[in-house]
């Protein structure tokens, strides 16, 4: 096991090294060199932003010798100084990781806990009225853009209702309120965001639940026990459930790229502090070292979150002997 | 196979509102009451709810949101059409490419779908915009190079069980050219996993299309995109609601039939789902 561990997680490098090569190429995309697209015409960005920009690309050298360089940055997670107020761009993304990773982790859960019961109860009562209208449903959750839902929970909760606060994490006066105060404000604050972001996802993960449900109700060993006059309950939730579960645990993975994508669109209206508002507020001021860092930096959250689930799975299931 | 297609009551009201909705695009001229472009700034013209004159109402510089979500529909098709178009092109060719002559093509192949699998999309497209500027030409084609993977693995797949099938052999011996042998005989085979590819990435395009729109970072104002109307709705939410509900059910209803028909189709095209 030890050893599936290590080649696993060996397997991270030349994964790393292709994201490098893409942003790489992307970096050089446009005509001309990096330095000149849309900031040369951009009075904000200074001259001394453009010569720190040539030199941390080392612009006057070979091709092979700008890439690794590049590399090697990347490595260090050195992606040079913000454009806005010349602060190491990782230390800008270091603030604002546990917000996303808060947003996200509160929205994974979420998930979990209801697409686990849908999809069972989808599966038991597969082609039944309640499957089909379910699944118009989930697909309607999942056809629905984001930033439409976000704005009608802010309508309907936050105006008209007032039950939630409509943006922000931690306001000002949470320094005044005690740790319990500050948790349940916390917590408020996070209904709304979680609830969209949720929505995202659900869909995906129920649907999968189902099918690896569907999938175990068909095995064998479910007819003996159903043959051996078990009840419908046990048989469901004893002997199929445990082994229905086991693809969900790599289905997280799956869905993290789209969480970490929904986190920008939903964390740019809800006023949330965290990652994928950093990257939205530095494309909108063309600060061009922070929205690159973000982007690997998000995509190496997807690499790790892939290892995990590729561990978990080895872990929780033992039919499946790596050697 | 056209019978059961048509019989399946989901496909069928998918088809519908899609054909709709392309109807409204393709005849949009016709249909819209007012141009979508004429502004009125008095007072009484802007930002007024809808009535019999302005079905949906007016938008915060006097201009009718019926007709200017009749000019959405179009844009928002056609960069879904388009980027899709773009999709096909790459994910089937560089499938068709690793699936049939496998070895170091193959490795490489693979590869990049699994880093470029690894970038949450929305970041990517942001990045490569970010560079490129808002075009509605660059979100058509951004859409579509960061969307063809999963279409890749699926040709590859269907290539990798059928090339060594009897009938490619048959054309091998005879002499067809591995181009033949690839679109001619293998291919149409594969066809079906395709099918269900494209409409739901129909779907997904339109989607990406709206939310990049709404960022400001996808077609441009004055140009209406749903998106970007509802953009413009988000600051006027607390009284105006028709300037963001209108738009995003409009997408909603076009996503959903999309999907709809993608999870129809795989219901009637994949036989082990038949029980």
């Amino acid at each position: 096991m030890l050893n599936f561990i290590i080649r696993r997680t060996l397997l991270i490098v030349p994964m790393l090294i292709g994201i490098s090569l893409i942003t790489f190429v992307i970096a050089h995309l446009a005509p001309g060199d990096p330095t000149s697209i849309r900031y040369g015409l951009n009075p904000e960005v200074s001259q001394s932003a453009r010569a720190k920009l040539k030199e941390m690309y080392g612009l006057d050298k070979p091709i092979i010798v700008q890439f690794g360089l590049w590399l090697k940055r990347i490595a260090m997670l050195d992606f040079g100084n913000s454009f806005i107020d010349d602060r190491p761009v990782i230390h800008k993304i270091a603030e604002r990781l546990p917000a996303t990773l808060l947003l996200n982790i509160a929205a994974l859960f979420v998930i979990y806990i209801l697409a686990i019961p849908i999809g069972i109860s989808s599966a038991v009562k597969a082609n039944s009225k309640y499957d089909r209208v379910m699944t118009i449903i989930l697909f309607a959750g999942y056809a629905t853009p984001s930033f439409w839902f976000a704005l009608l929970l802010i309508w309907f909760f936050g105006f008209n209702l007032g039950w939630f606060p409509i943006s922000g994490m931690r306001p000002w006066y949470v320094e005044y309120f005690t740790f319990f105060e500050s948790i349940k404000d916390l917590l408020w604050r996070l209904v709304l965001p979680v609830a969209t972001t949720s929505l995202l996802s659900l869909a995906n993960l129920s649907r999968y639940m189902r099918s690896s449900m569907l999938e175990v109700l068909r095995q064998d060993y479910i007819r003996t026990a159903r043959a051996k006059g078990l009840s419908e309950y046990l048989v469901v939730y004893k002997h199929a459930l445990k082994n229905a579960l086991l693809p969900i645990v790599t289905i997280a993975s799956m869905i993290l790229p789209a969480l970490l994508s929904g986190s920008f669109i939903i964390e740019t209206i809800f006023g949330w502090p965290g990652m994928g508002r950093l990257g939205y507020e530095s494309i909108m001021n063309y600060d061009y070292p922070t929205t690159m860092g973000v982007v690997i930096i998000a995509t190496f959250l997807t690499l790790l979150g892939l290892l995990i689930a590729d561990i978990t799975y080895a872990i929780v299931d033992p039919r499946i002997r790596y050697e | 196979m056209v019978r059961e297609i048509f019989r399946n009551k989901q496909i069928v009201l998918g088809l519908v509102v899609i054909l709709f909705m392309a109807g409204i695009a393709t005849f949009a001229p016709f249909i819209a009451t007012y141009s979508p472009y004429e502004q009125n700034l008095s007072p009484e013209a802007r930002i007024q709810p809808p009535s019999r004159e302005h079905w949906f109402g007016t938008d915060d510089l006097g201009r009718d949101l019926f007709s200017r979500m009749v000019y959405g529909a179009r844009t928002s098709l056609s960069v879904g059409f388009i980027a899709v178009g773009i999709m096909l092109t790459v994910g089937i060719t560089l499938g068709v490419l690793a699936g049939y002559y496998g070895g170091w093509i193959d490795f490489i192949i693979m590869r990049l779908v699994e880093v470029m699998m690894c970038f949450p999309t929305l970041y990517l497209i942001l990045i490569l915009l970010a560079f490129l500027g808002p075009s509605i030409f660059y979100v058509m084609a951004v859409i579509g190079l960061t969307s063809w993977m999963g279409l890749t693995r699926f040709v590859r797949a269907e290539f990798l069980s059928l090339r060594e099938r009897e009938f490619v052999i048959a054309a091998k011996a005879l002499g067809a050219t591995d181009l033949r042998i690839a679109f001619r005989h293998i291919l149409p085979n594969a066809l079906a996993p395709v099918f269900v590819s494209i409409t739901f990435s129909l779907g997904g395009a339109i989607l990406v299309e709206n939310s990049l729109s709404f960022l400001g970072l996808g077609v441009q104002i004055p140009i209406p995109s749903w998106g970007n109307i509802i953009s413009t709705g988000r600051f006027y939410i607390e009284s105006a609601w028709w300037l963001t509900l209108f738009p995003g059910l409009a997408i909603l209803i076009t996503v959903l039939s999309f999907y709809l028909v993608g999870d129809g189709l795989r219901a009637v095209l994949d036989p082990r789902l038949k029980r």
